[in-house]
């Protein structure tokens, strides 16, 4: 599996998701920069890292989502190639249409920062393969701006199509209430695009794929996408 | 000529920091105030002279960065 990380002017996780990356495929990722055109050759996977690209100004995202490679990472997801965007990267993949919705600001309007419970909605994906379905995960969340919105029929449509990726839960697999930590609408922590090839999510599993750290639940994702 | 850009969340959606300013400004004694929705404003100078044509270009503008038609309106005002 041939990963790109694309760089933005303000991402800062990119190290963490190169490191995820690499230990679960045993190949190195390319850095590619944003004002490139072009992906690298034979990319199979582009990855959107975490951060505070353009600083957050206008609205998260919305910037880095016109950068000039914005059009070869459309290119490849229309082609049917994998797109993973991580919590800023969720963000620009909103921004930039490939995904419905929008991030809002958190309703609490706290900077969530915690370790937190996820239930993985289906495992026949090439993003979740390596967990089960209903599997409940603890990985990280770090974000201002997580509060999935969307109109009601968008909302239909996700639901009715599978394409929820991940819902928030507290330890016990309960869903929302406190367990929700940003007011996201139907605990909405990740969906996928139409074809199942885009996600978008706003918790970090890249942070949570060693034991040194307090836990190895996010590295299935990646294992997941080094076997797809 | 130059024209200002008001966008401003769409009515229903909830807008924390307007409530969180709505509050400071109650605690501040300040009565009568009802209801506070925070927005943006952006002051754009145009090297055209034409208000139809500005008032395209400036849609335009709107449409594909300035403002996120899914939850925000946007107006547009030659001062």
């Amino acid at each position: 599996m041939k990963a790109a990380i694309i760089l933005f002017p303000g991402s800062n996780r990119e190290g963490d998701v190169y490191r995820a990356l690499a230990k679960a495929s045993g190949r190195k990722p390319a850095l590619v920069w944003h004002g490139e055109h072009d992906l690298p050759q034979g990319t199979d996977l582009v990855v959107l890292p975490g951060g505070f690209s353009y600083g957050d100004y206008l609205r998260c995202g919305a910037i880095a989502a016109r950068a000039p490679i914005m059009d070869g990472v459309r290119a490849h997801a229309a082609r049917g190639g994998l797109v993973l965007g991580i919590c800023n990267g969720f963000q620009i993949l909103c921004e930039s249409g490939l995904l419905p919705g929008v991030l809002m600001r958190n309703a609490n309007l706290r900077f969530a920062c915690h370790l937190q419970h996820l239930r993985v909605e289906r495992s026949d994906t090439r993003f979740t393969a390596h967990y089960r379905k209903h599997q409940v995960i603890k990985v990280a969340i770090a974000h201002g701006e997580g509060n999935y919105t969307a109109d009601g029929q968008t909302i239909a449509r996700l639901e009715d199509a599978g394409r929820i990726a991940f819902r928030y839960c507290n330890g016990e697999a309960a869903l929302g209430g406190l367990a929700n930590p940003n007011g996201s609408m139907n605990d909405i922590a990740g969906i996928y695009s139409e074809k199942l090839n885009v996600l978008g999510l706003m918790p970090h599993p890249e942070n949570l794929v060693d034991p040194l750290v307090g836990g190895t639940d996010g590295l299935a994702l990646f294992e997941s996408l080094a076997a797809a | 000529m130059k024209a200002n850009i008001i966008v401003t969340l769409k009515n229903g959606l909830l807008d924390p920091q307007g409530k969180a300013i709505e509050g400071a400004l109650k605690s501040l004694d300040l009565a009568g105030i009802e209801n506070v929705r925070q927005g943006k404003i952006f002051e754009v100078e145009l090297a055209t002279q034409d208000r139809s044509a500005a008032q395209d270009l400036l849609k335009s503008a709107c449409e594909k960065l300035l403002a996120n038609t899914i939850v925000e309106n946007y107006r547009i005002e030659f001062p």
